[in-house]
């Protein structure tokens, strides 16, 4: 196995940590090790300049809505058009803004891992409020987001809570919990998807009401069995039931491996060491740490392909791009540009998520990137490459990336001096939209 | 229809000069439609239908081969593919073997096929029975195409309709409204420097990482998509369409579904079944081809919500004469089979398999008119009520639609 250098690594690890290395971050000094502890200090968001500059924006509930009233209907939506917007344009500026991205980052992938769309909770509000349950636990304990995650208000909407009740149970939630946010498929049986669901009747849920009510005449009482237990469980006793499994664990563990480190599953020995680290608290922090320490984290060959926002965020973050200060015209392009490339924020395809490698290199996508970029590189600072007397060798450090091929910098090398179109190729180049 | 290109052969349909079309399609690009998207997302439980012209007369016993009738062996027996030949779909059927992935999805029961579709008193001209298909009416000639009246019946957003094809097909063509068409300019690229440099990226570079290759790949892909996609607007006939076109078509369809674009409706397109003589080989290879661009959009669509959404609906002007022809080959014919696919769709077969001894002067008769089929997917799938685009016809294919 051929390893990166200390320098390449740290460069990863602000790639899959973060949104990639800032211009200036690589030459910060302190080597892997104090990257890491940087962007896993637990008192960093709090101390963080760009997160306090960002805060989250008041965003008021869906108001009753009067269906008979063709008008007034259609003003409300509307009116939830333009919060949706103000919310992911917010997410995306946060990402951008946050002097440590991991928080941000890890962010991210719980939205990926629990995903849920406002294309069917239509509660802005509400899409708002799980994203703020997932930045504030995600880097602590996953029992206490599964067990947040569970009864989110967006997510009981989401997967169809509110038509789970005694007599009439509906297995959504409870299916896709043990399948797809807790214990992976296989795991578990149809009589536990069954009792899981008996579990959940009574918690529902309302796109204009903040909280998720318990209603217990709803509720399916006396004794369920779920995975081999027995006992009158409610929706928490039920999320310990789940990650008590040893697949929980391992499961959990897969899942960060895939989005940060490689699509191929850690080695055995792996795995173990890294079930071991993730323990009894299910500490995320801990398990990302030895993710980060496993020699196969410094894999060449485990690259990755970025994720639309990924790229975009990494992108505006090099070259001082804030979402928030764009113009509305500007910003819509911005979103339909990402549209293009097949992926917005709080719009997963479905409860599965988002896909991966390959998927994110369509044809299509194609075209959406390029003029992503060059939107992008319009507004953005290029200074460091106007005044460069190598502009090619100025982007690719501005951008971070490790070196140009042959190949991208004959590309490159066509453009001459023109630093807009250089970096809006250069943010293109097989090189950048890879995470090596 | 040989030397025919496609755009004479559309407008010897005699519905392009009339309606909305005079006055020119709505031309879109790739960044409108996702600024629509953005600003105006397609509800997500609206249905979608893609609509899948086969232009020519696809040969429908070559295509679902009824392998194991003597009668169909007698009358082709130079043409006819054995039993062992076909892939088997029960009831003494089989595909034609370049379908390989649709039969897959049958044997997953995610494939619909509608036997025997087509209309009273058949016409054997291409021109015309195209024109019927599109328009929807067999008896008389009409100046809108059923889907442009479905637009002049619900509204008159361009958008709600969208042809990938080069050229905007009749049967998209209401009298107020035309749909939009994305044509080769929709994968706008950029010229000069710019476009130099970023089709550059696109070479090969030796001993490259895995996934950098794929992303240098599909920069390469996409210019030749470009072309691909602009290919058949010049000129060509009808039968020399680029390679990959249609799955270059569905493919941008399945991105723009995906995407949320308003559409509910979008049409797409392969040429080249006018198979008179040598038929076998090149049937088999555009039906390869027709193979290769459903499957993979049809697996795709089946892993998004919105995917789900959609219906794809197969089928040709005609079907072909039972007897072969003294040249390998199969001459103008009647009714043929539909395909139809999607999550929403009851997987199997619908309508009877017509007889190969009783004919009407030696071609099949239909045994299901195509406006059943147009009606349900009217009703199933875009939530329309039928009477306003095909007027009183009744029929339905009842079972066709699971929702």
């Amino acid at each position: 196995m051929a390893v990166l250098d200390e320098r390449d690594a740290v460069r990863r690890l602000y790639d899959r940590f973060g949104f990639g290395p800032r211009p200036g971050e690589l030459d910060a000094g302190g080597g892997f090790d104090a990257a890491l502890a940087k962007l896993l200090d637990p008192a960093a968001a709090a101390s963080d300049v760009g997160v306090k500059a960002t805060p989250a924006p008041q965003v008021a509930l869906p108001g009753k809505r009067d269906k008979a009233d063709a008008a007034a209907k259609k003003q409300a939506n509307a009116q939830v058009r333009d919060q949706a917007v103000q919310v992911v344009t917010w997410w995306l500026d946060r990402m951008v803004a946050a002097d440590v991205a991991s928080g941000e980052r890890l962010t991210w992938f719980w939205h990926g891992h629990f995903a849920t769309s406002e294309q069917k909770v239509k509660s802005p509000a509400l899409m708002l409020a799980q994203n703020e349950t997932q930045r504030r636990l995600g880097l602590g304990g996953f029992t206490g987001l599964a067990k947040a995650m569970v009864v989110d208000p967006a997510m009981l909407i989401w997967l169809d809570g509110n038509s789970n009740k005694a007599g009439s149970p509906n297995e959504n939630l409870a299916r896709e919990f043990m399948e797809l946010f807790a214990l992976g498929v296989g795991h578990y049986s149809e009589t536990d998807v069954r009792e899981a669901a008996r579990v959940l009747t009574g918690w529902t849920a309302q796109r204009d009401l903040a909280d998720a009510k318990f209603v217990p005449k709803r509720h399916d009482g006396g004794s369920k069995q779920v995975l081999g237990s027995s006992g009158d469980f409610d929706a928490q006793s039920f999320v310990d039931v789940v990650l008590s499994r040893p697949e929980s664990a391992r499961f959990i563990v897969d899942r960060l491996w895939f989005r940060l480190v490689s699509p191929t599953p850690p080695a055995p020995d792996v795995m173990d060491r890294l079930v071991s680290a993730y323990g009894q608290g299910r500490d995320i922090r801990a398990l990302l740490t030895a993710i980060a320490r496993e020699p196969a984290f410094r894999d060449t060959t485990t690259t990755l392909v970025k994720q639309p926002v990924e790229w975009l965020v990494g992108l505006m973050r090099a070259v001082g791009v804030r979402p928030a200060e764009l113009d509305t015209k500007t910003m819509t392009q911005v979103l339909a540009g990402l549209r293009g490339m097949g992926q917005v924020p709080f719009e997963p395809p479905s409860v599965g998520g988002w896909a991966a490698g390959g998927a994110w290199l369509t044809t299509s996508a194609g075209v959406a990137r390029l003029h992503l970029a060059q939107l992008v590189t319009a507004k953005a600072d290029l200074s460091a490459v106007t005044g460069s007397k190598d502009p090619t060798e100025a982007i690719r450090s501005v951008l971070g990336v490790r070196a140009w091929s042959d190949r991208t910098r004959t590309a490159l090398s066509g453009i001459g001096k023109d630093a807009k179109q250089l970096s809006t190729v250069a943010a293109c180049a097989p090189e950048y939209v890879v995470s090596g | 229809m040989d030397k025919i290109t496609r755009r004479k052969f559309l407008t010897l349909t005699g519905v392009t000069a009339a309606g909305a079309l005079a006055a020119g399609a709505t031309q879109v690009d790739w960044s409108h439609l996702m600024t629509a998207a953005q600003q105006n997302p397609l509800d997500p439980d609206a249905g979608v239908l893609v609509v899948v012209t086969l232009y020519g007369g696809n040969d429908g016993l070559n295509t679902v081969v009824p392998a194991a009738d003597r009668a169909y062996q007698n009358a082709r027996p130079e043409l006819a593919y054995k039993p062992e030949e076909v892939l088997d779909l029960g009831e003494g059927l089989g595909l034609n073997p370049g379908m390989k992935g649709l039969k897959s999805l049958w044997d997953a029961n995610q494939l619909a096929i509608v036997r025997g579709v087509g209309y009273p008193k058949p016409d054997h001209s291409h021109f015309r029975s195209m024109a019927i298909w599109q328009t929807a009416s067999p008896e008389t000639s009409v100046p809108t195409g059923w889907l442009g009246r479905w637009l002049d019946a619900s509204g008159d957003d361009p958008l709600r309709a969208v042809s990938v094809e080069p050229v905007l097909p009749p049967l998209l063509a209401g009298a107020q409204t035309a749909a939009a068409s994305m044509p080769v300019g929709g994968l706008t690229l950029p010229s000069g420097k710019l476009g130099t440099a970023f089709a550059a990226l696109g070479a090969p570079q030796a001993g490259e990482d895995v996934w950098q290759a794929r992303a240098s790949r599909s920069i390469g892909d996409l210019h030749n998509a470009v072309k691909v996609l602009g290919g058949a607007v010049h000129g060509k006939a009808a039968g020399e369409q680029a390679k990959g076109q249609l799955g270059a078509q569905l493919d941008l369809v399945a991105s723009l579904i995906e995407a949320g674009v308003p559409t509910r409706a979008y049409s797409v397109s392969l040429g080249g079944f006018d198979t008179h003589a040598d038929e076998r080989g090149t049937q088999q290879r555009l039906l390869t081809e027709l193979d290769a661009a459903l499957t993979p959009f049809a697996q795709r669509m089946a892993k998004t919500e919105r995917g789900k959404q959609a219906v794809v609906m197969v089928y040709s002007e005609f079907g072909r004469r039972v007897l072969a022809n003294a040249s390998q080959g199969t001459d103008h014919g009647t009714a043929g089979p539909m395909f139809v696919l999607g999550n929403g769709v009851r997987a199997g077969f619908h309508g009877a398999q017509p007889s190969l001894t009783d004919l009407d002067n030696g071609d099949l008769k239909e045994s299901t008119d195509f406006r059943d089929v147009y009606a349900t997917m009217l009703e199933g799938v875009l939530g329309t009520e039928a009477g306003k685009v095909l007027g009183d016809h009744s029929g339905r294919v009842d079972t066709l639609l699971s929702t």
